[in-house]
């Protein structure tokens, strides 16, 4: 890394401003503790290079570089107009209050950047402070739009590259705000980041594809950011409960569309594409524990994904209305989130604020639910058949966001051995992101995904090799990383095949309730069929 | 004049000062309700606060009664405030500098909460004041006083000290950052030295503001430097608390907004509550957005917004 990366090189040449010293990183514990030989990182295509703008050694948004002056121009002035509507209540009522605070009030006392699994685990690379964007962002602002003296509140050049460069610098932030909680005046440095990622959004078009055509809008037109329409989610759901009926020996039957059910539960669908024994075994429990609920296949309700909590709040507020659209539709009682952090906070918590009268519909994690069902005493389990180690990975936005901490570890309580589960340090809500957090699970233009196995998820691959330390480290001696979140997963699957950490260390993951469900005494054993795919 | 300078300093001051504090108490406030983004842990949780759990934890936590403890929340706040908890947990090198200026603040608050107590009392209760109640009283402020300047330039020098000598923190340094720790440093300054050299006891200090409160403007006797650092101190200070409210070291007031409407601002939005109007007005507010997704131009409400996509699909899909 280039040591020195300093604010004013934000607006200076043409090519990236730091750069990834893969050993300024510190190693990971055994049997991954040698630098020398971690996969490698791959380098960015010339093409890239020619095609797009570059901050560092990995591109996440594509940004195409402008062709004339002129066209840089349009583009800078997009981003002031953008950053502008940002202090209007009619534009950014949603965030108003929470942006003008961290605006104002930040004492730039560096804080908040040893609590950023990015900037520590980059090897403290002076890029990925949550401070860098967040100063250059309020500079422009001060300077810019507010017309201050740099004397006052710093100064920085306004440009192209400056623009580019920080819509890039948007993404190298997971938005787990961990960076938050040690704020001592509650300044909110991932706030500011999806503020940036907001102007790039939603006044200049330009975001990543993965999060907006790929994403929302595909989930908007289609109903699924899989590609998966109604018709297909139904082949898929039959397929689900054909083979969970045949695993377990239990019939297993989701009711879709039923009107007047209780609940309406609604999968992350890659869940369903992805990890369909999470699905089956959601229908199972809610079968056995007698719930009155239901599975929805209008547009966009058999997928909770919600991309715009990411980057866009018009589209955040399109995919939370047709959510809760379809709860209103079939006359439930409330809506229950499967395993899928973002989709938690989204829903639950986000758009507290944007669905009134007949759409404000109560919705509730699945997490109490589950606990509740496991403590009914309605289903029989033997913990024995759980006897492996086992860690849970808090997912940032149900647990740091919306503090639910207690009900997934209460499960574990009943259906894992003693002396088999331990925590990861630290947890809960001081919990570290999987590195996959706003969108960057998703993401994997380029060579972004090295990028986030090698810096952003490298924390937490640590956190699972620390708790399961003094294990046997091999493939015959299994471990379970319990990653309730489905983006979580996808993210944990990814650096788990980086590493080869199923061959090298055993180590192989899943969610809470196929956790469950194999511990059920009436369900056929080996539910966890311990095979990686 | 130049004896009835520090009246006047102080009168402004602290007429300036409430002035600026209630225009930003009411700023914060009269913000449109934004959407919810709290943080965990949230102190007013109740039982659930030492672990960062919240009512979600609960099925059906609508049905059931929220625990909001006041109580919870002093615990947090109270030690936040006076000992800057956060900072000494994250950051102790800023902590051993910061801690000692803001506390330094606090003292000097306290000093001249019981100069004006003081003031106040020889005013509607002359009786009073005069004996041991007097004299403990001017004892209260005059420790307070030198203690609180004293920590307070100790607390400005060391974070002038790191904000020069550490990188991370020099690179973010602006030039308004250290004249405003200069500032701390050369009022309080002043006001310690006027005290230690020239109002050794406080009486000097209690009779000026017990002239304050009776609006008394008497000039002193002193002359000589006796009578200018002591008023230079005065307007110093006095310009001092008039510059914190204008600057972003008005944080303290929106410390206080960044817990209660965000950070803890877990209340819930029930079907039929008081909040849906405030929503519900949000909604119908114009949207300039100009994105191709979007393109609000100030005519579409955000109303509109959110559900004219989905209705278009929804048509399609028929």
């Amino acid at each position: 890394m280039k040591s020195g990366t300093r604010l004013d090189d934000i607006s200076k040449g043409h090519g990236p401003i730091g750069h990834l010293d893969l050993e300024a990183q510190a190693p990971l514990p055994p049997p991954f503790d040698k630098l020398e030989e971690e996969p490698p990182f791959s380098p960015l295509t010339e093409k890239a290079l020619e095609r797009f703008e570059q901050l560092d050694d990995t591109i996440a948004v594509s940004i195409p570089k402008p062709t004339s002056k002129e066209e840089e121009d349009r583009l800078v002035g997009l981003f002031l107009s953008g950053l502008k509507r940002c202090f209007s209540e009619d534009d950014n009522w949603t965030f108003l209050q929470p942006l003008v605070l961290s605006m104002e009030h930040c004492a730039k006392c560096q804080t908040c950047n040893e609590a950023c699994h990015i900037y520590e685990e980059s090897g403290r690379n002076p890029l990925y402070r949550p401070t860098y964007r967040s100063e250059v962002l309020r500079r422009i602002y001060h300077k810019y739009i507010r017309g201050g003296s740099p004397w006052v509140r710093g100064d920085v050049d306004l440009n192209w590259k400056t623009v580019a460069r920080l819509i890039e610098l948007s993404f190298r932030c997971n938005v787990c705000r961990r960076c938050a909680q040690t704020c001592p005046i509650g300044v909110d440095n991932a706030l500011l980041a999806r503020e940036i990622r907001k102007i790039a959004s939603q006044e200049m078009g330009i975001t990543a594809n993965e999060l907006h055509q790929d994403g929302s809008v595909l989930q908007l037109r289609v109903g699924s950011s899989t590609g998966m329409n109604a018709l297909v989610f139904k082949d898929n759901m039959e397929f689900i409960d054909e083979d969970t009926s045949e695993k377990t020996g239990v019939d297993v039957a989701t009711p879709i569309d039923q009107e007047g059910a209780d609940i309406l539960l609604i999968h992350n669908a890659g869940e369903i594409m992805s990890w369909p024994e999470n699905v089956g075994a959601f229908s199972l429990l809610f079968n056995r524990a007698g719930l009155s609920w239901t599975m929805s296949s209008e547009l966009a309700a058999y997928d909770s994904i919600n991309y715009g909590v990411w980057y866009d709040d018009v589209q955040f507020a399109r995919t939370a209305l047709l959510h809760a659209q379809a709860a209103k539709n079939l006359g439930v009682k409330k809506i229950v989130l499967g395993e899928c952090g973002h989709a938690h906070k989204a829903l639950t918590v986000i758009a507290d604020k944007v669905l009134t009268g007949e759409l404000n519909i109560p919705r509730e994690s699945c997490m109490p639910l589950l606990r509740d069902i496991v403590k009914s005493g309605k289903i029989e389990f033997d913990k024995s058949r759980n006897s492996f180690p086992v860690t849970l990975h808090d997912p940032c936005n149900y647990v740091r966001l919306m503090g639910i901490v207690s009900p997934q570890r209460e499960v574990i309580d009943e259906i894992v051995p003693e002396g088999r589960f331990r925590e990861m340090a630290p947890n809960g809500v001081e919990n570290y992101c999987c590195g996959g957090g706003s969108g960057f699970a998703i993401m994997s233009a380029h060579n972004f995904t090295d990028w986030r196995h090698r810096v952003s998820g490298r924390r937490k691959f640590r956190q699972v090799l620390e708790a399961f330390r003094g294990e046997t480290m091999d493939v015959d001696h299994p471990k379970y990383l319990c990653a309730p979140c489905s983006n979580c997963k996808g993210q944990l699957r990814d650096i788990i095949t980086y590493y080869d950490a199923w061959e090298k260390a055993g180590i192989y993951y899943s969610g809470l309730v196929e956790l469950i469900v194999n511990a059920m005494v009436d369900v056929n054993p080996g539910f966890i069929d311990w095979e990686w795919h | 004049m130049m004896a009835q300078l520090p009246y006047i300093a102080v009168y402004l001051a602290a007429g300036a000062f409430v002035v600026a504090v209630v225009a930003r108490v009411l700023m914060w406030s009269r913000m449109p309700l934004h959407l919810r983004w709290e943080l965990y842990p949230v102190a007013h949780e109740g039982s659930r606060a030492h672990y960062g759990g919240s009512y979600l934890e609960e099925v059906d936590w609508w049905k059931k009664p929220r625990e909001v403890s006041l109580l919870g929340e002093l615990k947090v706040m109270l030690p936040e405030i006076l000992f800057l908890v956060a900072l000494k947990e994250h950051n102790r090198k800023l902590w051993l500098r910061s801690f000692p200026f803001h506390f330094g603040i606090y003292l000097c608050i306290v000093s001249l909460l019981a100069m004006f107590g003081a003031g106040v009392l020889t005013a509607l209760l002359p009786a009073a004041i005069e004996g041991s109640l007097g004299a403990a009283i001017q004892q209260v402020a005059r420790i307070t006083a030198i203690a609180g300047l004293g920590l307070g330039i100790l607390g400005a020098l060391g974070l002038l000290q790191r904000r020069l000598s550490a990188s991370e923190l020099r690179e973010f340094t602006a030039g308004a950052d250290l004249f405003n720790l200069a500032f701390f440093v050369v009022a309080f300054g002043t006001g310690l030295l006027s005290v230690i050299l020239f109002d050794p006891e406080f009486s000097g200090s209690m009779a000026f503001f017990a002239n304050l409160v009776r609006g008394n403007i008497e000039p002193t006797a002193a002359t000589g430097l006796g009578a200018v650092l002591p008023t230079l101190s005065v307007v110093l200070l006095s310009a001092l608390v008039i510059y914190i409210p204008l600057t972003h070291m008005s944080h303290f007031v929106g410390k206080f907004f960044a817990y209660h409407q965000i950070r803890w601002a877990d209340k819930p939005n029930l079907s039929g509550g008081p909040e849906e109007k405030a929503i519900n007005q949000n909604l119908q507010r114009k949207v300039s957005w100009a994105a191709p997704h979007i393109e609000g131009k100030g005519s579409k409400t955000w109303a509109d917004l959110a559900t004219e996509l989905p209705s278009a699909e929804q048509k399609e899909k028929k």
